[in-house]
Protein backbone atom coordinates (compact mmCIF):
# COMPACT_ATOMS: atom_id res chain seq x y z
CA UNK A 1 0.00 0.00 0.00
CA UNK A 2 1.16 3.26 -0.78
CA UNK A 3 1.82 6.06 1.74
CA UNK A 4 -1.67 7.24 3.10
CA UNK A 5 -2.64 10.80 3.91
CA UNK A 6 -5.30 12.58 5.62
CA UNK A 7 -7.58 12.30 2.30
CA UNK A 8 -7.03 8.53 1.94
CA UNK A 9 -8.92 7.90 5.66
CA UNK A 10 -13.01 7.67 4.52
CA UNK A 11 -15.55 7.35 7.90
CA UNK A 12 -17.24 4.03 8.02
CA UNK A 13 -13.99 2.20 6.98
CA UNK A 14 -12.65 -0.82 8.30
CA UNK A 15 -9.48 -2.68 8.42
CA UNK A 16 -8.00 -5.47 9.74
CA UNK A 17 -4.26 -6.12 10.26
CA UNK A 18 -1.82 -8.53 10.75
CA UNK A 19 -1.41 -10.31 13.69
CA UNK A 20 1.40 -10.95 16.34
CA UNK A 21 2.15 -13.22 18.96
CA UNK A 22 2.35 -11.78 22.79
CA UNK A 23 4.62 -13.63 24.61
CA UNK A 24 4.64 -14.26 28.76
CA UNK A 25 8.60 -13.00 28.12
CA UNK A 26 7.40 -9.47 26.97
CA UNK A 27 5.08 -9.44 29.04
CA UNK A 28 6.78 -9.47 32.72
CA UNK A 29 9.56 -7.64 30.86
CA UNK A 30 7.18 -4.41 30.33
CA UNK A 31 5.72 -4.87 33.43
CA UNK A 32 9.16 -5.37 35.39
CA UNK A 33 10.05 -2.10 33.64
CA UNK A 34 7.16 0.30 34.11
CA UNK A 35 4.33 -1.72 35.97
CA UNK A 36 5.86 -3.62 38.72
CA UNK A 37 2.56 -5.17 40.07
CA UNK A 38 2.53 -9.06 41.19
CA UNK A 39 -0.93 -9.99 39.03
CA UNK A 40 1.91 -8.67 36.16
CA UNK A 41 5.36 -10.05 37.31
CA UNK A 42 4.45 -13.76 39.13
CA UNK A 43 1.82 -16.45 38.04
CA UNK A 44 0.88 -17.71 41.87
CA UNK A 45 0.77 -14.25 43.03
CA UNK A 46 -1.40 -13.17 39.91
CA UNK A 47 -3.79 -15.95 40.94
CA UNK A 48 -4.84 -14.04 44.20
CA UNK A 49 -5.81 -11.25 42.64
CA UNK A 50 -8.99 -9.98 41.05
CA UNK A 51 -7.11 -10.64 37.47
CA UNK A 52 -7.40 -13.92 37.98
CA UNK A 53 -4.02 -15.27 36.92
CA UNK A 54 -0.79 -13.77 35.31
CA UNK A 55 -2.13 -10.82 32.38
CA UNK A 56 -0.03 -7.68 30.69
CA UNK A 57 -0.04 -4.61 32.19
CA UNK A 58 -2.77 -2.44 30.82
CA UNK A 59 0.36 0.20 29.73
CA UNK A 60 1.79 -2.47 28.09
CA UNK A 61 -1.15 -3.79 26.06
CA UNK A 62 -1.86 0.11 25.31
CA UNK A 63 2.31 0.14 24.09
CA UNK A 64 1.05 -2.99 21.84
CA UNK A 65 -1.67 -1.59 20.41
CA UNK A 66 0.69 2.12 19.28
CA UNK A 67 3.03 -0.83 18.01
CA UNK A 68 0.45 -2.64 15.98
CA UNK A 69 -0.88 0.87 14.60
CA UNK A 70 1.98 2.18 14.11
CA UNK A 71 3.58 -1.13 11.75
CA UNK A 72 0.15 -1.18 10.05
CA UNK A 73 -0.23 1.95 8.70
CA UNK A 74 1.08 5.15 10.70
CA UNK A 75 5.00 5.01 9.73
CA UNK A 76 4.24 4.99 6.00
CA UNK A 77 1.84 7.54 6.47
CA UNK A 78 2.11 11.60 6.56
CA UNK A 79 1.27 11.29 10.30
CA UNK A 80 1.83 13.99 12.83
CA UNK A 81 0.81 12.39 15.70
CA UNK A 82 -1.77 12.26 18.17
CA UNK A 83 -3.04 14.84 20.63
CA UNK A 84 -4.39 12.79 23.16
CA UNK A 85 -6.76 9.80 23.32
CA UNK A 86 -10.50 10.25 24.21
CA UNK A 87 -10.99 6.87 25.85
CA UNK A 88 -9.53 3.69 26.41
CA UNK A 89 -11.36 0.58 27.81
CA UNK A 90 -9.27 -2.51 29.22
CA UNK A 91 -12.05 -5.30 28.89
CA UNK A 92 -10.21 -8.49 29.70
CA UNK A 93 -6.85 -9.28 30.62
CA UNK A 94 -3.77 -10.58 28.02
CA UNK A 95 -3.11 -13.59 28.88
CA UNK A 96 0.77 -14.74 27.99
CA UNK A 97 1.26 -16.58 24.37
CA UNK A 98 -2.06 -14.76 22.89
CA UNK A 99 -2.31 -14.16 19.30
CA UNK A 100 -3.59 -10.87 18.73
CA UNK A 101 -4.38 -8.42 15.51
CA UNK A 102 -5.73 -4.72 15.50
CA UNK A 103 -9.16 -3.96 13.83
CA UNK A 104 -9.08 0.35 13.04
CA UNK A 105 -12.41 1.96 12.43
CA UNK A 106 -12.56 5.27 10.83
CA UNK A 107 -14.87 7.11 13.16
CA UNK A 108 -14.88 10.78 11.32
CA UNK A 109 -12.47 13.25 9.59
CA UNK A 110 -12.06 16.69 9.29
CA UNK A 111 -9.64 19.61 7.85
CA UNK A 112 -8.21 21.71 10.14
CA UNK A 113 -9.82 25.37 10.56
CA UNK A 114 -6.32 26.99 11.30
CA UNK A 115 -3.69 24.72 9.24
CA UNK A 116 -4.15 23.62 5.87
CA UNK A 117 -1.61 21.38 5.84
CA UNK A 118 -3.51 19.39 8.01
CA UNK A 119 -6.58 17.38 9.09
CA UNK A 120 -7.61 14.96 11.90
CA UNK A 121 -9.04 11.71 11.77
CA UNK A 122 -10.76 9.93 14.36
CA UNK A 123 -10.00 6.03 14.83
CA UNK A 124 -11.42 3.54 17.08
CA UNK A 125 -8.78 1.00 17.79
CA UNK A 126 -9.41 -2.55 18.97
CA UNK A 127 -6.53 -4.96 20.03
CA UNK A 128 -8.83 -8.62 19.40
CA UNK A 129 -7.44 -12.16 20.91
CA UNK A 130 -7.70 -15.33 19.22
CA UNK A 131 -11.40 -16.21 20.25
CA UNK A 132 -12.53 -12.82 18.62
CA UNK A 133 -12.77 -10.58 21.82
CA UNK A 134 -11.91 -7.33 22.26
CA UNK A 135 -8.92 -7.33 24.74
CA UNK A 136 -8.45 -3.02 24.66
CA UNK A 137 -10.10 -0.56 22.70
CA UNK A 138 -8.90 3.09 22.46
CA UNK A 139 -10.48 6.31 20.34
CA UNK A 140 -7.87 8.45 19.00
CA UNK A 141 -7.24 11.06 16.86
CA UNK A 142 -4.87 11.45 15.26
CA UNK A 143 -2.85 14.35 12.78
CA UNK A 144 -2.31 13.72 9.39
CA UNK A 145 -0.19 15.99 6.48
CA UNK A 146 -2.62 16.64 3.77
CA UNK A 147 -1.89 15.42 -0.10
CA UNK A 148 -2.86 18.80 -1.61
CA UNK A 149 -3.31 21.78 0.98
CA UNK A 150 -6.49 23.09 1.62
CA UNK A 151 -7.67 26.21 1.22
CA UNK A 152 -8.05 28.40 4.74
CA UNK B 1 -3.26 4.74 49.57
CA UNK B 2 -5.12 2.54 52.03
CA UNK B 3 -8.96 1.73 51.63
CA UNK B 4 -11.64 3.03 49.44
CA UNK B 5 -13.36 4.94 52.56
CA UNK B 6 -10.05 6.71 53.52
CA UNK B 7 -9.95 8.21 50.46
CA UNK B 8 -11.09 11.01 49.41
CA UNK B 9 -12.14 13.06 46.42
CA UNK B 10 -9.44 15.86 46.40
CA UNK B 11 -6.70 13.84 48.09
CA UNK B 12 -3.62 14.62 45.71
CA UNK B 13 -0.26 12.76 45.98
CA UNK B 14 3.03 14.11 44.45
CA UNK B 15 4.76 10.98 42.56
CA UNK B 16 7.94 12.13 41.88
CA UNK B 17 9.98 13.27 38.67
CA UNK B 18 12.02 11.69 36.17
CA UNK B 19 14.00 13.44 33.79
CA UNK B 20 14.06 11.89 29.99
CA UNK B 21 17.40 11.10 28.52
CA UNK B 22 17.99 10.93 24.62
CA UNK B 23 18.61 7.21 25.03
CA UNK B 24 15.69 5.93 26.56
CA UNK B 25 13.26 8.31 24.76
CA UNK B 26 14.71 6.09 21.56
CA UNK B 27 15.17 2.78 23.67
CA UNK B 28 11.17 3.39 23.91
CA UNK B 29 9.94 4.77 20.89
CA UNK B 30 12.40 1.45 19.02
CA UNK B 31 10.04 -1.09 20.64
CA UNK B 32 6.47 0.46 21.00
CA UNK B 33 5.99 3.86 19.02
CA UNK B 34 9.12 3.96 16.12
CA UNK B 35 7.41 7.58 14.37
CA UNK B 36 11.05 9.09 12.95
CA UNK B 37 10.43 12.18 15.53
CA UNK B 38 10.87 10.01 18.37
CA UNK B 39 13.86 7.85 17.16
CA UNK B 40 15.88 10.22 15.15
CA UNK B 41 17.60 13.25 15.75
CA UNK B 42 17.67 14.52 12.05
CA UNK B 43 14.24 13.67 11.43
CA UNK B 44 12.83 14.90 14.24
CA UNK B 45 14.52 18.26 13.71
CA UNK B 46 13.15 18.76 10.58
CA UNK B 47 9.42 17.44 11.54
CA UNK B 48 6.87 19.65 13.39
CA UNK B 49 7.93 18.72 16.62
CA UNK B 50 11.46 20.25 15.84
CA UNK B 51 13.90 18.02 18.54
CA UNK B 52 13.53 14.44 19.42
CA UNK B 53 10.83 14.11 21.87
CA UNK B 54 9.40 10.92 23.89
CA UNK B 55 6.49 9.31 22.83
CA UNK B 56 3.13 9.87 24.15
CA UNK B 57 3.16 5.93 25.44
CA UNK B 58 6.32 6.72 27.00
CA UNK B 59 5.25 9.66 29.47
CA UNK B 60 2.06 7.49 30.46
CA UNK B 61 4.17 4.75 31.68
CA UNK B 62 6.51 6.57 33.73
CA UNK B 63 3.61 8.02 35.61
CA UNK B 64 2.48 4.44 35.98
CA UNK B 65 5.84 3.24 37.28
CA UNK B 66 5.93 6.68 39.30
CA UNK B 67 2.52 5.57 40.96
CA UNK B 68 3.66 1.88 41.74
CA UNK B 69 6.47 2.96 43.53
CA UNK B 70 4.57 5.82 45.58
CA UNK B 71 1.96 3.23 46.01
CA UNK B 72 4.76 0.65 47.23
CA UNK B 73 6.41 3.19 49.46
CA UNK B 74 2.97 4.35 51.21
CA UNK B 75 2.33 0.43 51.85
CA UNK B 76 5.47 -0.35 53.53
CA UNK B 77 5.08 2.85 55.45
CA UNK B 78 1.28 1.38 56.46
CA UNK B 79 2.37 -2.13 57.41
CA UNK B 80 5.47 -0.13 59.35
CA UNK B 81 2.93 1.29 61.39
CA UNK B 82 0.77 -2.29 61.68
CA UNK B 83 -2.27 -1.19 59.66
CA UNK B 84 -3.67 -3.01 57.22
CA UNK B 85 -3.25 -1.88 53.13
CA UNK B 86 -6.10 -2.45 50.83
CA UNK B 87 -5.74 -3.64 47.20
CA UNK B 88 -5.75 -1.45 44.64
CA UNK B 89 -6.36 -2.78 40.54
CA UNK B 90 -7.08 -3.44 37.78
CA UNK B 91 -7.89 -0.33 36.09
CA UNK B 92 -10.97 -0.12 34.02
CA UNK B 93 -9.60 2.33 31.70
CA UNK B 94 -8.70 6.08 30.78
CA UNK B 95 -10.27 9.34 29.08
CA UNK B 96 -9.49 12.64 28.37
CA UNK B 97 -6.00 11.61 27.76
CA UNK B 98 -3.86 14.84 26.65
CA UNK B 99 -0.32 15.24 25.59
CA UNK B 100 0.14 18.86 25.84
CA UNK B 101 3.26 20.07 25.31
CA UNK B 102 6.28 17.49 23.48
CA UNK B 103 8.83 16.03 26.32
CA UNK B 104 11.94 17.06 24.58
CA UNK B 105 15.42 15.03 25.73
CA UNK B 106 16.44 16.64 29.19
CA UNK B 107 12.84 17.65 30.43
CA UNK B 108 11.87 16.74 33.93
CA UNK B 109 8.58 15.87 34.50
CA UNK B 110 6.84 15.98 37.61
CA UNK B 111 4.06 13.64 38.14
CA UNK B 112 1.22 13.85 40.35
CA UNK B 113 -2.50 12.45 40.95
CA UNK B 114 -5.14 14.25 42.49
CA UNK B 115 -8.59 11.86 43.27
CA UNK B 116 -11.32 13.28 41.02
CA UNK B 117 -14.25 10.69 42.12
CA UNK B 118 -15.49 7.68 44.70
CA UNK B 119 -18.09 5.81 43.74
CA UNK B 120 -19.39 2.20 44.65
CA UNK B 121 -19.50 -0.43 41.98
CA UNK B 122 -22.11 -2.15 41.11
CA UNK B 123 -20.86 -5.11 40.09
CA UNK B 124 -18.35 -5.71 43.02
CA UNK B 125 -19.76 -4.77 46.28
CA UNK B 126 -16.48 -5.79 48.12
CA UNK B 127 -14.94 -2.65 46.14
CA UNK B 128 -15.59 0.97 45.30
CA UNK B 129 -13.91 2.68 42.22
CA UNK B 130 -11.48 5.66 42.24
CA UNK B 131 -10.82 8.27 39.30
CA UNK B 132 -7.66 10.36 39.62
CA UNK B 133 -6.59 13.04 37.59
CA UNK B 134 -3.08 12.10 36.18
CA UNK B 135 -0.75 14.33 35.62
CA UNK B 136 3.04 15.86 34.11
CA UNK B 137 4.65 18.69 34.60
CA UNK B 138 7.99 20.18 32.82
CA UNK B 139 10.64 22.15 34.64
CA UNK B 140 8.75 25.16 33.08
CA UNK B 141 5.80 24.50 35.15
CA UNK B 142 3.83 23.70 31.78
CA UNK B 143 1.32 20.92 31.81
CA UNK B 144 2.58 17.86 29.37
CA UNK B 145 -0.07 15.00 30.31
CA UNK B 146 -3.22 14.89 31.90
CA UNK B 147 -5.59 11.93 32.23
CA UNK B 148 -8.38 10.43 33.79
CA UNK B 149 -7.91 7.19 34.96
CA UNK B 150 -10.38 4.78 36.83
CA UNK B 151 -9.46 1.81 39.20
CA UNK B 152 -10.81 -0.81 41.72
CA UNK B 153 -10.46 0.30 45.39
CA UNK B 154 -10.43 -2.96 48.33
CA UNK B 155 -13.33 -1.68 50.92
CA UNK B 156 -12.67 -1.94 54.33
CA UNK B 157 -15.88 -3.01 55.20
CA UNK B 158 -17.49 -5.75 52.99
CA UNK B 159 -20.96 -6.10 53.24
Amino acid sequence: MSKRYWEDFKPGAVEIYDSRLVTREEIVAFAAEFDPQPMHLDEAAASTTLLGGLGASGWHMGCLLMRMIADSFILDSSSMGAPGIEELRWLKPLRPDTRVHLRATVLDTRASKSRPEMGLTRFRYEMIDEAGEVVVAMVVPTMFGRREKGVS
Amino acid sequence: MSFFEDIRVGDTYALGRHTFTAAEIKNFATRYDPQAFHVDETAAKNSHFGALCASGWHTAAVWMRSMVAYRRRASEAARGRGEAVGAIGPALGFRDLKWLKPVYVNDAIDYAAEVVEMRASKSRPTLGLMSVRATGTNQNGELVISFVSTTFVERRTKP
